[in-house]
């Protein structure tokens, strides 16, 4: 038996000894194989007395079990060291920049609009559209706007060449409100549309674009009334600028197309020169509103004394440069990539009122 | 629209405070857009007595003064003249802001003698250029007594915002009738009685109007005075004149402008002694001329309404008088004209003149008929009162017009239009109080509109008038009633896709720009734009004259802009309108994209490389894909329009339809906008890509996942260099439709190994068997049919 520890020990020192997996595979064959230490040693059991051979079988077998498991052990070890040694090959500096991918942005001025879309469609508005180059008719006329009427000269019109020689010059539209009467006269009551777009008028300075952008809301059916006005206009403000209790105020007006018609107010403060919407002293025009001019509801074939309703209207830069602090106008046409980076909105900003503007 | 608290006062009995009348203005529709107290920015000068004025030791012209301020005694060094012992003047303390210079006065020395103050000249005050020497009180001013106080300057100015409809607040009167409707105080009576006349006037009016333009000027009224001294107004009409930034100038100027402000009646005066003959209202005629009140000449044209005499035009009708005309301080007899006019000419013609005056402001607005009648007893008042002298009868020529206009309330309307009880004795009282003529008939209101309401013309404004001095602000609110427990899709698919689409750019890289709708005429034409029916009239500048036939001008140009600035790498895109012609049909909406200067961001592990036309393509087809147009049926061909390079562009299409445009601008065109380096572009056409049939629904059909091995097998083929790749994959796919599922082009070469006129194209094809797994003899037989397509159509050869 002394001669087995023996044996034992000097195998299991190469098993230990094996520095690679084919140093370790010899060892196994020398050991295990056919013609290996071990092997050879259990060809000699048959020669001895059973009761002999039993206890040295159970020796020799005892041995074979552990030098496979150290055998086993040692590969793996090996198996380990030789991941690491790979692993440790592989390190890369990680304070390397990453793969660019780099998304762009989405214009204030479009984000604006889809959050505008996002809470009137809330309320149950759909989005309507019309032409940029507008006849008379629809950009002024139909809205009680006649010829030489002084509210036209606010409107600073653009005009380009008539259709045919003997009608009125076309003209870039001064407002959406055209697309109300394109819609009321192709759609019946009830009528619930914004109309986003862009409009036009022949002034520019630090302050007006010859281009900017408005939304119009119109609301037709037969009970709408100045009460649904306020409430819709104020849930408005309210959900726009994300202040629940936001002061809104509305204030007499006039324009041609409604009837009472109102400005509205939402409260602000000016304290220390910085615009800041919500609670204070101060008040700041956002929107004008009204209800629907019997004239223009007959303009467009609807019956006035059966339908009524209401309109609104605000500029989508104005509303947006209040909201996202853009202290200028004109940057939002330069397409300045520094500015479009800055203010602009990554495209999974999707607005929704179900996740919050 | 300007006036004064006190002017306020004239007409209305009030206790209100300043504050409390500008909040009620600005709810009634009559918005404040600014206060001026001057009491409150002139409070730190004060009557001071100059109890010594010595000569200073070191300086000739200055003196060295005591004042009295009336709490302490001050050493001034003072220059002027006038600087003397025992005067009165007005003390400015160190440390306020002189209102002429806006400088903060310093306490200092002035030539070795201490100076702490100044007391003021006119000039200093802001009050006129008078610099000679200081300003000097009465004697018996009171020491300590505010500046502001003693000149007359401690009232108010207030400015309203008024809306175009309500003419009728161009007069303080008018504005003093809304304030004590809304409950601020009691309108007091207003004296309009004749002012009998002592003689008949040696000129009467005249009209000598064609058949179809009596309305030009329907009525005119008018008389003579006499024995008139035209010397400076009063005191306290400069002071109000002043007040409202006009310039005093004479007693009889300024009673016309005041009471244009005052009532709302422009009046005008002519020194009767340069009239010739009688005055005529009459067109102009062509070709002549006048010399206005503002020193400028007018040339007139028919249709524009004159006073002329014999001599020719003497004023423009509810314009601008003339100038030849006018009252001088020598002036002794005046012709008072009180006219109508027609509204509507009175603004053609001031527009074509560019004369924006305050009486045209009034004419065109329209005024209450009746004022051309109580207008020459008003100014008759006052120009007796004034400038002596006595009056003739009144002349006057033409018909008043009716105004008369009558109009019935139901009380029920208010609330259903305005959402707000207001018991019927309310609406009347309002209503009464406006200057309405209110009568109960039944169920209704009766209501006679006063002549200078011309605004109120239907029932909806009379629930305006009721509502507006009742206060919005007690109309409840009501959120709109919601028309089903969902709201229907707010967006028509046409319109979700702008939305897609937007998103998909942005996601690519590229940054979305809003760029003006109107470019110049050279950038136009260089997008085959530029006709003359989509040009600007009034441009605002050369510039910016003609509607773009295509989003790209605009992404060009911005381009540039941030090339300037040292951005080269552009990736912009526009979803915006483009147009064709003037009508609703000619303006289509385009996604179009630009890139410029190297493709992505330079990075260690990237090679840089420059934009193409390709990655132009695949910004399109992303755009395409995000829009649900069918890409894999699309055909690319080569025809883009001229601002692409043309071997470097072309068309995605389904059949004759061109779904959009991509490529490498053309060098002319990147010249064009000075860009440096080749860009890229393409144009999306959204409204060409087919829309989903809305009878499909959401349903899609179950995906044929077939449980056997698909097998990739890779091909190289030699063809000429003028082969399109495209058509080598399309050979490929249809070689055999059922079995191959994909074909991938992985390689283009050309160089060492391929002849010049050639190049190998290399493609993975993907066989998908559905029913069994394919046998080798199977995978080589559909090998064999790829082959002899793709060279069958394309003259390729397979290479060893």
């Amino acid at each position: 038996m002394e001669d087995l520890d023996h044996l034992k020990s000097s195998l299991m020192d190469e098993v230990a000894a094996a520095r690679d997996p084919g140093a370790l595979e010899a060892v196994r064959v020398r050991v295990l194989g056919k013609k290996g230490a071990v092997t050879q040693r259990m060809k000699t059991l048959g020669g001895l007395e059973p009761e002999a051979r039993k206890a040295a079988g159970q020796a020799l077998n005892a041995l074979k079990d552990a030098l496979a498991g150290a055998i086993e052990a040692r590969k793996t070890a090996l198996a380990d060291e030789a991941l690491s040694a790979r692993l440790e090959r592989e390190t890369v500096d990680v304070t390397l920049p990453g793969r660019p991918a780099p998304a762009g942005h989405i214009h204030p001025i479009s984000q604006t609009l889809e959050e505008l879309v996002a809470i009137f469609g809330e309320m149950g508005f759909s989005v309507a559209e019309g032409p940029d180059i507008e006849d008379d008719f629809h950009n002024f006329t139909a809205l009680n706007i006649p010829q030489e009427h002084p509210a036209r000269q606010d409107h600073d019109t653009f005009y380009l060449p008539p259709l045919t020689p003997d009608a009125a010059r076309m003209v870039l539209r001064t407002h959406t409100s055209p697309v109300q009467i394109r819609t009321m006269q192709s759609v019946e009551p009830p009528i619930r549309i914004i109309v986003p777009g862009r409009t036009y008028r022949a002034d520019s300075d630090a302050t007006h674009s010859p281009m900017f952008h408005q939304v119009e809301g119109l609301v037709i059916d037969e009970a709408a009334h100045m009460g649904h006005l306020k409430g819709t206009l104020i849930d408005f403000c309210r959900a726009f600028f994300g202040i629940s209790d936001l002061p809104v105020r509305f204030r007499p007006s006039y324009f041609p197309f409604t009837e009472p018609s109102a400005e509205v107010d939402i409260g602000c403060s000016r304290e220390g020169g910085q615009l800041k919407i919500g609670h204070g002293k101060d008040w700041l025009e956002i929107l004008g509103s009204g209800m629907v001019h019997p004239k223009v509801l007959e303009n467009c074939g609807i019956d006035s004394t059966r339908y009524q309703g209401f309109a609104f209207g605000m500029g989508i830069e104005r509303i947006a440069m209040l909201k996202y602090g853009m202290p200028d106008l004109r940057p939002f046409y330069d397409s300045d990539l520094r500015w479009l980076r800055h203010y602009g909105f990554l495209p999974l900003e999707t607005p929704s009122m179900v996740r919050g503007l | 629209m300007k006036f004064t608290l006190n002017w306020l006062k004239d007409h209305l009995d009030t206790e209100a405070g300043l504050d409390e009348i500008a909040a009620k203005l600005s709810m009634i529709g009559l918005e404040v857009e600014g206060i001026e107290d001057r009491a409150k920015d002139l409070a730190p000068f004060k009557v001071a007595y100059v109890k010594e004025a010595k000569q200073h030791p070191n300086a000739d012209r200055l003196r060295v003064c005591l004042v009295d301020t009336g709490t302490e005694v001050v050493q001034v060094v003072c220059g002027a003249p006038n600087a003397r012992t025992g005067m009165k003047g007005i003390f400015a303390p160190a440390g306020c802001v002189i209102p002429g210079s806006g400088d903060v006065l310093k306490p200092g020395e002035i030539r070795g003698e201490k100076s702490n103050g100044m007391l003021v000249s006119e000039r200093e005050m802001g009050l006129s250029d008078e610099h000679e020497g200081i300003i000097e009180v009465a004697a018996d001013s009171e020491i300590g007594a505010p500046f502001a106080q003693i000149a007359g300057l401690d009232d108010p100015v207030i400015e309203v915002a008024i809306t175009p409809n309500r003419g009728d607040c161009l007069g303080v009167r008018g504005i003093a009738r809304d304030l004590a409707a809304a409950g601020l105080g009691t309108l007091k009576p207003v004296d309009l009685s004749p002012v009998p006349g002592s003689f008949d006037s040696p000129m009467i009016w005249r009209r000598d109007l064609p058949e179809d333009a009596q309305d030009a000027c329907p009525y005119v009224a008018g008389r003579l005075f006499r024995h008139i001294e035209n010397g400076p107004s009063p005191k306290w009409m400069q002071a109000r004149l002043r007040a409202i930034g006009l310039r005093p100038i004479s007693a009889l100027v300024d009673i016309t402008n005041y009471v244009t402000y005052d009532l709302n009646r422009p009046l005008h005066v002519f020194d009767a002694a340069k009239v010739k003959g009688d005055p005529v209202m009459r067109l102009a005629r062509e070709g002549e001329e006048i010399v206005a009140l503002d020193g400028e000449t007018y040339r007139l044209s028919p249709g524009m309404v004159v006073i002329a005499d014999e001599a020719g035009p003497e004023g423009i009708g509810g314009v601008m008088g003339g100038e030849p005309s006018g009252v001088s301080p020598e002036t002794s007899e005046v012709f008072l004209e009180v006219a109508l006019f027609d509204p509507v000419r009175v603004a053609i013609t001031g527009r074509r003149l560019g004369i924006l005056s305050d009486a045209r402001y009034r004419f065109e607005r329209g005024l209450d008929p009746q004022s051309a009648v109580w207008g020459a007893e008003v100014a008759a008042r006052l120009i007796l009162d004034i400038c002596g002298g006595e009056a003739s009868h009144v002349v006057n020529a033409g018909v008043m017009p009716s105004a008369e206009r009558h109009l019935s309330l139901r009380p029920g309307r208010v609330a259903a239009l305005g959402g707000v009880e207001v018991p019927a004795a309310d609406q009347t009282r309002i209503l009464t109080d406006l200057g309405f003529e209110v009568s109960q008939s039944g169920e209704k209101i009766d209501v006679k509109v006063p002549g200078w309401r011309n605004d109120v013309e239907c029932e909806a404004c009379l629930v305006e008038e009721v509502l507006r001095i009742r206060g919005f602000d007690e109309i409840p609110a009501v959120a709109l009633p919601r028309q089903g427990d969902l709201p229907d899709a707010v967006l028509t698919p046409a319109q979700k896709r702008v939305s897609l689409a937007r998103t998909a750019l942005a996601w690519r890289g590229l940054e979305e720009a809003v760029t003006f709708s109107f470019v110049s005429r050279r950038e136009a034409a260089m997008f085959g734009g530029g006709a003359a029916a989509l040009r600007l009239d009034n441009p605002i500048s050369a510039d910016l004259d003609v509607m773009r036939p295509s989003v790209l001008p605009g992404l060009a140009a911005a381009a540039a802009r941030n090339a300037d600035r040292g951005l080269s790498a552009a990736a912009l895109f526009e979803i915006g309108p483009q147009y064709a012609d003037a009508t609703p049909k000619g303006q289509t909406r385009a996604a179009a994209g630009l890139r410029a200067g190297p493709a992505g961001p330079r990075h260690w592990s990237a090679a840089p490389r420059g934009v193409d036309a390709l990655d132009a393509k695949a910004d399109a087809l992303a755009v395409l894909a995000a829009c649900g147009a069918p890409v894999d049926n699309l055909q690319t061909t080569r025809d883009a329009p001229s601002w692409y390079h043309p071997g470097r562009s072309g068309a995605l299409r389904l059949g004759p339809n061109i779904l959009a445009h991509f490529g490498e601008l053309h060098p002319r065109v990147l010249e064009g906008f000075s860009l440096r380096g080749p860009a890229v572009a393409f144009e999306v056409f959204l409204d060409k890509v087919p829309l989903p049939r809305a009878k499909d629904g959401k349903l899609k059909a179950p995906p044929a996942l077939s449980p056997f091995q698909a097998v990739e097998r890779d091909f190289a083929f030699l063809v000429d260099a003028d082969v399109p790749a495209d058509k080598l994959i399309r050979a490929a796919k249809g070689a055999d439709k059922a079995l191959i599922a994909k074909v991938d082009l992985f390689d283009v070469y050309t160089g060492k190994g391929v002849e010049a006129d050639r190049k190998s194209l290399a493609i993975a094809v993907t066989l998908q068997p559905k029913d069994r797994t394919l046998t080798d003899p199977e995978i080589e037989a559909a090998a064999a049919k790829i082959v002899a397509a793709v060279t069958k159509a394309t003259g390729a050869v397979l290479r060893g």
